[in-house]
């Protein structure tokens, strides 16, 4: 797929330059996805052992985000990009942000969900866990898919994706509070899935900047702050 | 003469009205050399007191346009123009128009610097006895001014009377763009002025360029896509003698209108 043309530059080193980063970050964002499989593992499978390969590929996406950011620069200091291919490169160091951050928030999910391990819950709360954690997983994949195909339909439809998260998140929120209520001993717990409530909510405006950065790129429009921003 | 139409060509539907206001402009302009046809149609309003930058292919007729502008083409065997120019007000293809006049008010730099086989003072006196300046204490004044608007002053006070030809390229070229200011125009056509320069001239000329532009109209042909986004307030962009695209320099360098503008200004073969 090669919607922005980019690679017909009469350079071939630059187009590989240009196809490389693009590479790169499909790579990175694919261990991110990754983050979030095993963090929803531990949380709603009840799977400890998925827990353990997290830290490494933690490791792996920061050492990934330097690497992308440090060919972003070179590109800028050696070629001088204009155009779609200048886009490109600042999407890119934009969105390395929004990965790295995204993987933290999995990280985050996983080591309340190693904590509610003894807990009971109850099937709605892990269903409505479970709803959460795909709709974010979802929207991670779209925003990969859009930069991968430079699909600005789709990055705007994974954009409006963002609302039915937060409902979830919203409706979850309501049903843990008043369960705090109900019975006050449940409080630690109920806050642990209140968090990961929360971060898996977040991902999901992650995924949305990053679509914005999709849009930036493939249509030269900053869409942050506007209405489109907000899902309308 | 009419007056100039306030209405833009469809091309630069972004220039504001609020702008400085429009110090030449073509409308239709089309060229040919014998039956080979270099400029198509071309419709462009240049803005007052800013730089605009042309750049385009080899052969896509930059210089050609630059040369219709003061009537250059007029010097070139079985060059046809039809279509207008106008410089101001002033139709520059009218049969009334003076082309000596019409050349004062419009400026012209060349590639390479073409300093005459004369000192360095008579370089700079040229157009202006050419106009009619006779007296020795205006024409020093003017030198002096000239060369210190280019930043040459310094450099050559004590040496005006040596030949021109012993200066620097660099020198060279701020030289004659004394020559060109010295008669006063409104308008400065630059045609790849700093192609010539190492890198810190070319700043220290983009930085000259900045500061004519405070005063005068800058039409710069530039092949340095970097230059361009340097130095220009706007861009045109012409392919095969046609006006493709013309916008503000930051629109066009981070997101153009037109493939064909988009795959010159970032090397792709189209
Ligand atoms: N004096 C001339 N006689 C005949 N053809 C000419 C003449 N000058 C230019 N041409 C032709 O007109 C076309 C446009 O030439 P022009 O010099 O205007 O292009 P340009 O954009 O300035 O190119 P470059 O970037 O190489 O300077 C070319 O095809 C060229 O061969
Ligand atoms: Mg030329």
């Amino acid at each position: 797929m090669d919607r922005l043309h980019l690679s017909q530059h009469i350079s071939r080193q630059f187009n590989s330059e240009i196809d490389d980063v693009r590479r790169r970050v499909l790579a990175m964002g694919g261990l991110v996805e990754e983050q979030i499989d095993a963090a929803l593992h531990v949380l709603i499978e009840r799977d400890a052992a998925a827990a353990t390969a997290i830290r490494d590929r933690e490791r792996s996406i920061n050492e990934m985000e330097l690497a992308i950011d440090e060919r972003c620069t070179f590109i800028l200091a050696r070629r001088q990009p204009a155009a779609s291919d200048l886009r490109l490169v600042l999407a890119v160091m934009k969105m390395l942000a929004d990965l790295e951050r995204i993987g933290d928030e999995a990280k985050r999910v996983a080591r309340m969900a190693e904590r509610l391990l003894g807990d009971e819950g109850s099937a709605d709360l892990t269903a409505a866990l479970a709803e959460l954690g795909e709709q974010a997983r979802g929207m991670l994949r779209g925003a990969l898919d859009a930069f991968a195909r430079f699909d600005g339909d789709l990055a705007l439809d994974v954009m409006r994706r963002d609302r039915r998260l937060d409902g979830l998140y919203r409706d979850l929120n309501e049903t843990l509070v008043a369960r705090m209520q109900a019975a006050p001993e449940r409080i630690p717990a109920e806050l642990e899935r209140l968090w990961c409530a929360r971060s898996l909510e977040r991902i999901g405006d992650r995924c949305k900047n990053l679509c914005e950065f999709v849009l930036y790129l493939v249509q030269g429009k900053d869409v942050r702050h506007s209405g489109l921003a907000k899902g309308e | 003469m009419s007056s100039v139409t306030p209405e833009l060509p469809p091309a630069q539907a972004s220039l504001r009205a609020s702008d400085d206001g429009i110090a030449l402009r073509t409308e239709s302009l089309s060229l040919w050399y014998g039956t080979r046809r270099a400029l198509d149609a071309v419709s462009l309003a240049v803005p007052a007191r800013r730089i605009t930058a042309l750049v385009g292919p080899s052969g896509s007729g930059k210089s050609s346009l630059l040369r219709c502008l003061n009537r250059l083409n007029d010097e070139v065997d079985g060059c046809r123009v039809d279509g207008r120019v106008w410089i101001g007000d002033t139709d520059a293809y009218a049969a009334d128009t003076p082309v000596h006049e019409l050349r004062r008010r419009v400026g012209m730099v060349f590639q390479r610097p073409n300093p005459f086989p004369l000192s360095i003072g008579d370089n700079v006196a040229y157009g202006l006895r050419l106009h009619g300046v006779r007296q020795r204490r205006e024409l020093d004044e003017r030198i002096e001014a000239a060369l210190r608007t280019v930043a040459l002053w310094d450099e050559v006070a004590t040496r005006l009377d040596d030949s021109a030809l012993d200066l620097s390229l660099g020198q060279q070229q701020r030289l004659v763009v004394a020559r060109a200011l010295a008669v006063e125009p409104e308008i400065l056509l630059l045609d790849e002025p700093a192609s010539a320069l190492d890198p810190a001239a070319t700043l220290r000329f983009e930085e000259l360029l900045r500061q004519l532009a405070q005063r005068r109209t800058l039409l710069l042909v530039t092949h340095n896509m970097q230059q361009a986004a340097r130095v220009a307030d706007f861009t045109a962009v012409l392919h095969q003698g046609r006006l493709v695209e013309f916008d503000d320099t930051d629109a066009l360098f981070t997101n153009p209108r037109q493939r064909l503008t988009e795959d010159f200004i970032t090397g792709r073969y189209g």
